[in-house]
């Protein structure tokens, strides 16, 4: 989770409501090569189990969630989700792969 | 029936509307069963009557002698009360209490702030579910085995997603620890038959085609079961819960049981077929996946997810289309939280809508109103994605 190694590629969905977290990450996993390790930062409760459940509709990998208190006053904590991108993102082929069961 | 306009397609029966025929019980009992069944007075005496004949045909329908029927005063409590009284009646051997993630709020909420007062997180255990939303029967296991439980409650069925859980090895368990088995009935009484493996049951009239407002709780005379407080002097009339419902609430409970298991096979098997036509239009939905176990299920209940989708809008678009349903996604609830049956099964929260087949009585014209929500589900789907300009993701 916190290896500083990886290169991490960050998505901020702080404040959006469900379902423009997975959306917001939707979008920038088009963008991405596969094996990239994207992390969306989201505020949303619903994001606990919505990244998790678009990872696997997808065939990306999910690999943890960590939360964040907040580190300056007036501001909220935010929950880190980290996954990594399987196939080639935003591809028909891809949809195709994670399509079949 | 003039609380839905014709041209509505009502498809969240989780809450009513009553059975017609109920609703005329309902309507002259309002005359006949008015009075309070503790007076000696000719009134309050035939409210008496008309009570016990109710307790009669609703004990007879699960199953048990009327004495060990009681009631509630909803569906909720009733299964917050069946908890209660095994956690009390267990209280000197300990007071743990064991429950899926998938059950009620009404069992989580009190046995997570249980464990919360005391300090003691080891008082709830919270058995994890699969993909289908069935308990994990070898968690299950181990945990019932626990020293110092004193209650489990599972769910015959989960009126969310409809699936049907393992009761028969689930109460095997617990009996082999010796902890007794509450199963919440709350969204299958009237839909499939009654289950038989329990050591006390719940449910709420409403999934029966009964009024809101009245719960039952049914513990045989071999339970251990009991609440604190002093017990009620007239034990016939209170039951064990103590509660004694509105006679013409339980009087329209009784007729709607009778009109419903008469009916129940035929219908469960039409709602099925309905639900299996969803099914099918759910499936040629991109990216749209139904939830819930596809076998073993409510056979009227479906909900599904669609990735990209907004649950609120989905609900407010297929509103103005004149089809009710709901949702479990969180911006759909008061707490602006998802379903915890959802997150729990790791199914995709968000885009959700959640159909609830009434029953034929209730609605006659229910295969013309599955076909319309079927009908236009693809192009509501695609209009709330393009709204979030998320058609092509």
């Amino acid at each position: 989770m916190s290896d500083p190694e990886v290169q991490v590629a960050v998505v901020d969905a702080r404040g959006l409501r469900c379902p423009l977290p997975v959306i917001h990450l939707a979008r920038r996993a088009a963008d991405e090569e596969a094996g990239t390790v994207l992390e969306v930062w989201a505020t949303d409760p619903a994001a606990g189990s919505d990244v998790p459940a678009w990872c696997r509709m997808r065939g990306h990998e999910f690999l943890g969630a960590h939360a964040h208190e907040a580190t300056r006053p007036g501001e909220s904590g935010h929950t880190a989700y980290r996954l990594r991108l399987g196939g080639a993102p935003g591809t028909p082929q891809a949809r195709a792969a994670a399509a079949r069961p | 029936m003039a609380s839905t306009a014709a041209d509505r397609a009502v498809l969240d029966a989780a809450s009513g509307p009553l059975h017609p025929v109920a609703r005329e019980t309902l309507l002259a009992a309002l005359d006949a069963g008015w009075a309070d069944p503790r007076r000696l007075h000719h009134e309050g005496r035939t409210a008496r009557r008309l009570l016990d004949r109710a307790r009669e045909v609703l004990a007879t329908g699960l199953a048990v002698r009327p004495d060990e029927l009681a009631f509630a005063p909803d569906g909720a409590a009733a299964v917050r009360l069946a908890v209660e009284g095994g956690r009390y009646a267990g209280r000197r051997r300990g007071a743990r209490v064991v429950a899926s993630a998938v059950e009620h709020s009404s069992v989580l909420a009190p046995a997570r702030h249980a464990a919360a007062v005391t300090g003691d997180p080891n008082l709830f255990a919270e058995v994890p579910v699969d993909r289908l939303g069935r308990v994990d029967l070898d968690a299950w296991f181990a945990a019932v085995a626990v020293p110092g439980t004193v209650v489990a409650a599972l769910q015959h069925a989960n009126g969310e997603v409809g699936t049907l859980q393992p009761l028969d090895p689930a109460a095997r368990a617990c009996h082999a620890a010796g902890v007794p088995l509450v199963v919440d009935a709350q969204a299958s009484l009237g839909r499939v038959p009654p289950p038989t493996s329990f050591d006390v049951l719940a449910g709420d009239a409403r999934s029966w085609g009964g009024p809101g407002g009245l719960g039952v709780v049914v513990v045989p005379g071999r339970t251990r079961w009991s609440l604190p407080g002093p017990a009620d002097p007239d034990r016939a009339l209170a039951g064990p819960t103590g509660h004694v419902p509105w006679v013409p609430l339980a009087l329209a409970a009784a007729e709607a049981w009778q009109q419903t298991a008469a009916t129940r096979e035929q219908d469960a098997a039409e709602a099925s077929a309905l639900v299996d036509d969803l099914r099918l239009a759910a499936a040629a939905v991109p990216d749209c996946e139904v939830v819930g176990d596809p076998v073993h299920r409510l056979p009227h209940v479906l909900t599904l997810s669609a990735l990209y989708a907004d649950g609120e809008a989905l609900v407010r678009r297929l509103d103005r289309l004149g089809i009710a349903v709901a949702s479990g996604s969180a911006c759909t609830a008061s707490t602006l939280e998802p379903s915890h049956v959802l997150a729990a099964m790791g199914a995709l929260t968000h885009g959700n809508i959640r159909v609830t087949v009434p029953l034929a009585d209730v609605s006659p014209d229910r295969a013309r109103d599955v076909a319309r929500l079927a009908a236009v589900l693809p192009e509501v789907v695609a209009a709330v994605r393009a709204e979030l300009k998320a058609e092509r993701l």
